[in-house]
């Protein structure tokens, strides 16, 4: 896909590019005067280019900025664009506009802008979301974007998502069964009920979003959080998986910062851009874990 | 300075079998990507993967469609190789925990494929690609293998000897997105390039932006040749304001295509009476753009895909991704209504030059997947057959740079054998020349320090990149990369598509060295060294600039119909003349045209060009 908007944009550019006036959100208390030297260059030279010949719709971002190495950017503020806007424009592409058209330091990871490569999940207007598949035109204006809260700010929109991968890892997070048939071709076979089972908790794309909303994970550094347990699940309930891995594996998730810190407040499940039960997994898991526990003693 | 047995460069399902075979061959082996590995654009793979499984067919009757698939331009070395073990790969990504779909008696389900004589496509509903990469990372996990993510590989550390065939690869240097740090990691046994397709060199695309061909063009500056560039694929069911992939498989389960008259036009306009829906995607792609340019699309520009009378169930139970990707990205609902649907580019069939063991002319310099060309797709990739290639030949490449004893390779790499060298007729000068710029900003040629000690030449090719960083980044004015950037996806998705004439693809060489010149002046507005995607996407440009030139060139030069590649002034394939691998070689920056033969023949069969009727 094109890093670059419908074409009728690039003939008539907005009649605003960075607005540095707009009052500054309160919770962050950023510094919207002190927009730095390149991003105001960019700005204006967007608005040169422009003159004063777009009057199509526009839309109004609000997006977070900091950089800890870049004078003017090391206090955290918001930046305003006001980017054309055209049906079915997402706020991904609203920032790829305000980038490429206006501040080219603009920071924000994407890939694969189809929901897949889950790199973009933000804040939206105090929500998680994937920029990818959020519509602008389903958001109240200004649209605020945000890096997901609860995480390290590397710089703008992107996070330090080392913490969340060391949870996933923490869980084993992969196949091991007892045993593989002996035939190089034959198939370890799979009911189609027990694929069905576990086939929500395999379309997880390590987006974070739902760790980002889970207040448990906020105050609790080490819980593992939702997607990592969606992972435990995900093997716990397969069929084919061995029972020692699996043993193992619910010893780690029913330990202090496991299921048990899940206080099924539903955050995750309702940011999660997959629609993956995330709740419902955790609740089965301390089912699995309960009925382990009987077992032993 | 990192150093590690062997380095693979690219996490997606290329990369990632290759390591975990390198790791099982005793090496220590590490991954250097600019993305973490589930971010990769394997992911975003739909349709499914081909193998042989069942008694009833054979890896015989899957190298046959695969060639004719081809149009004849595969090697059936390479071809032979792939069917032979894709079984055998399917069913180790299985044990491996892979969530296939299923029949009732528990095995893995296949359904029909376009081009293929048996429904042998394995799938995990339209997500296959997803499940793959999600699969082989767990056991990159497993067995512990070191990832360096968000490490940008920047070039290769390559001796400078005249003849590519005795130069050495030593090693890649890469930069650290997160922190800004520029790094050598040493390979002591081999450097396998995974970086995936060009695809950004179009603007209208299923690939992800972060698909810029880095390793194609890094392999080319260092002297491995390109191979049949030109062969791009544009897949016939992308929706029209996105470029988001709409699975063949919608067509394989049974999805219908019409035109804004109703016609069932495949078969009712006698494109393919046979196969209609499910002939090769070159064939479809080409049915839809007439149809449009013959005043019977929808608005001017698409076709419907209706997949409605398969019903809820099977459409939830088989398809459920495409409904959620037709609503989140043209706000259509698959169930209720047609999807509108038209060609996008979807795959490059060409690639770095390699044999069917992965390896390039270069020692040492391995390539495997989408950024490869072994040849394996020839003219026309079939759908179901780009996930076996990552595996099969990600593993053999794995497996060839940790040292473990292989079968010698069939087919040949670099000037060896038979060859025939040629000229384009281009009407500028391609390459470095006629650009007044010096080679540093230009990304740098075959790295300084010439056939020095491993070593020295790694520090040399670091400090050059470094120069390069800070040359792109210092001074004032200059113009944003976009730009350039936006120049060549529009010449090259104008005059490079479905259709080519001679004229177009002149005047994409002419932008293009346009574009080439305005690089030259291209400065990073971004001063940071932290995670400076300002700079990283400014050096990937100047990787599309290469490989837009190398695809055109090709299309030029090939005057015949044949797969995908379509001329305006020669309709038909013509096997006397070009049954012959197109090749670039940069030569200092100076690209060099010539010709190897294909190979057609096989373990026990030569497979004689025939029609290609679907």
């Amino acid at each position: 896909m094109s890093t670059h908007p419908p074409q009728q944009e690039h003939e008539e550019s907005p009649a605003e590019g960075v607005d540095g006036e707009s009052s500054p959100p309160a919770q962050q208390q950023p510094d919207d005067t002190s927009v730095d030297q390149p991003s105001r260059e960019a700005g204006r030279q967007a608005e040169d280019d422009a003159g004063s010949s777009y009057d199509g719709p526009t839309r109004h971002i609000k997006v977070f900025r900091y950089d800890p190495e870049i004078e003017g950017k090391q206090e955290p503020r918001f930046d305003d664009f006001h980017v054309p806007f055209t049906k079915g424009m997402t706020v991904l592409d609203a920032l790829i506009y305000a980038r490429d058209e206006y501040d080219p330091s603009l920071t924000f990871r994407h890939s694969c802008r189809q929901a897949v490569c889950g790199s973009d999940a933000f804040f939206v207007n105090g929500s998680q979301k994937l920029g990818c598949k959020t519509q602008l035109s389903e958001l109240d204006e200004p649209v605020r974007i945000e890096p997901l809260p609860h995480q390290e700010v590397v710089k703008d929109l992107v996070v330090d998502m080392d913490h969340f991968y060391e949870e996933m890892e923490a869980v084993d997070p992969y196949f091991d069964p007892d045993e593989t048939p002996d035939g190089e071709l034959e198939e370890q076979r799979q009911s189609r009920e027990n694929r069905e089972k576990v086939k929500m908790s395999t379309r997880c794309i390590w987006c974070g979003a739902c760790f980002s909303s889970c207040n448990i994970a906020a105050g609790d550094n080490q819980y593992l959080g939702p997607a990592a347990l969606n992972k435990a699940y995900r093997f716990a309930m397969d069929e084919r998986e061995g029972n020692s891995r699996k043993t193992e594996r619910l010893e780690t998730i029913e330990q202090e910062h496991g299921v048990w810190r899940c206080q099924t407040q539903f955050s995750c499940t309702n940011v999660c851009p997959k629609d993956i039960p995330l709740t419902e997994h955790i609740q089965e898991l301390k089912r699995e874990a309960v009925k382990k526990n009987l077992k032993f003693w | 300075m990192y150093e590690h047995d062997v380095i693979v460069v690219g996490a997606g399902g290329a990369g990632l079998r290759a390591a975990i075979a390198a790791d099982e061959a005793g090496a220590d082996v590490a991954i250097v990507s600019k993305l973490h590995p589930v971010r990769s654009h394997t992911g975003a793979a739909e349709g499914g993967i081909n193998a042989a499984l069942r008694d009833a067919d054979s890896w015989k009757d899957h190298a046959y469609d695969t060639m004719k698939g081809s149009d004849y331009l595969g090697d059936a070395p390479a071809i032979e190789t792939l069917c032979k073990n894709s079984p055998y790969e399917v069913i180790q990504l299985e044990h491996w925990g892979m969530a296939f779909s299923r029949e009732e008696d528990g095995r893995v389900s296949q359904r029909p494929f376009g081009g293929l004589s048996f429904p042998r496509t394995t799938y995990a509903g339209a997500e296959t690609g997803h499940q793959l990469l999600h699969t082989l990372y767990e056991q990159l996990v497993k067995r512990g293998i070191q990832v360096y993510d968000e490490w940008h590989v920047m070039n290769l550390a390559v001796s400078d000897e005249e003849r590519p065939e005795d130069r050495h690869c030593h090693g890649v240097v890469a930069y650290d997105v997160q922190t800004g740090e520029l790094s050598g990691f040493k390979a002591r046994d081999g450097v396998i390039l995974a970086t995936g397709g060009p695809g950004q060199a179009f603007d209208h695309t299923t690939n992800a932006v972060s698909c810029t061909g880095d390793g194609q063009a890094m392999a080319y500056r260092a002297g491995v040749p390109l191979e049949d560039m030109e062969f791009i694929q544009f897949h016939p069911t992308t929706l029209p304001s996105t470029g988001v992939l709409i699975s063949e498989g919608v067509r394989g389960e049974g999805g219908i295509l019409y035109n804004n008259d109703g016609e069932r036009f495949m078969f009712e306009r006698g494109y393919a009476n046979n196969d209609g829906e499910l002939a090769s995607r070159d064939v479809v792609s080409r049915a839809e753009l007439t149809e449009v340019n013959e005043g019977r699309g929808i608005e001017d520009e698409y076709v419907h895909l209706d997949m409605r009378h398969l019903g809820e169930e099977r459409i939830i139970d088989r398809l459920e991704n495409i409904l959620h990707l037709a609503e989140d990205f043209e706000g259509a609902d698959g169930i209720e209504e047609p999807m509108p649907v038209k060609p996008g580019q979807h795959y490059a069939m060409g690639g770095i030059e390699t044999d069917e063991n992965g390896e390039t002319c270069v020692s040492g310099l391995y390539a495997a997947g989408e950024c490869a060309c072994a040849s394996v797709h020839g003219a026309n990739r079939l759908g179901g057959n780009a996930l076996p290639e990552l595996i099969v030949l990600g593993k053999r490449a794995g497996y060839h740079a940790a040292g473990k004893e292989m079968e010698p390779a069939q087919v040949q790499t670099g000037k060896r054998g038979e060859y025939e060298t040629a000229t384009v007729d281009s009407p500028v000068e391609l390459g470095e020349g006629g650009s007044p710029g010096d080679a540093v900003a230009d990304g740098g040629a075959v790295a300084a320090g010439g056939s020095a000690d491993p070593d020295t030449l790694l520090e040399a090719t670091v400090e050059s990149e470094r120069q390069r960083v800070d040359e792109l980044q210092s001074g004032e004015g200059g113009i944003h990369h976009s730009e350039v950037r936006s120049k060549v996806q529009k010449t090259m998705t104008e005059h490079v598509n479905v259709f080519r004439e001679e004229e177009g693809l002149k005047q994409a060489l002419r932008d293009i060295r346009e574009a080439r010149d305005e690089y030259q002046n291209v400065r990073v507005m971004d001063p940071s060294r932290t995670f400076n995607t300002d700079l990283l996407q400014t050096m990937e440009t100047q990787n599309l600039l290469d490989l837009a030139e190398a695809i055109t060139v090709g299309a030029l030069a090939r005057k015949e119909f044949r797969g995908a590649h379509w001329r305006a002034e020669a309709q038909e394939r013509k096997d006397d003349e070009w049954l012959k691998h197109t090749l670039l070689s940069w030569n200092d920056g100076s690209p060099e045209l010539w010709y190897r033969p294909v190979i057609l023949e096989g373990e026990n069969k030569t497979y004689e060009p025939k029609v290609r009727s679907y």
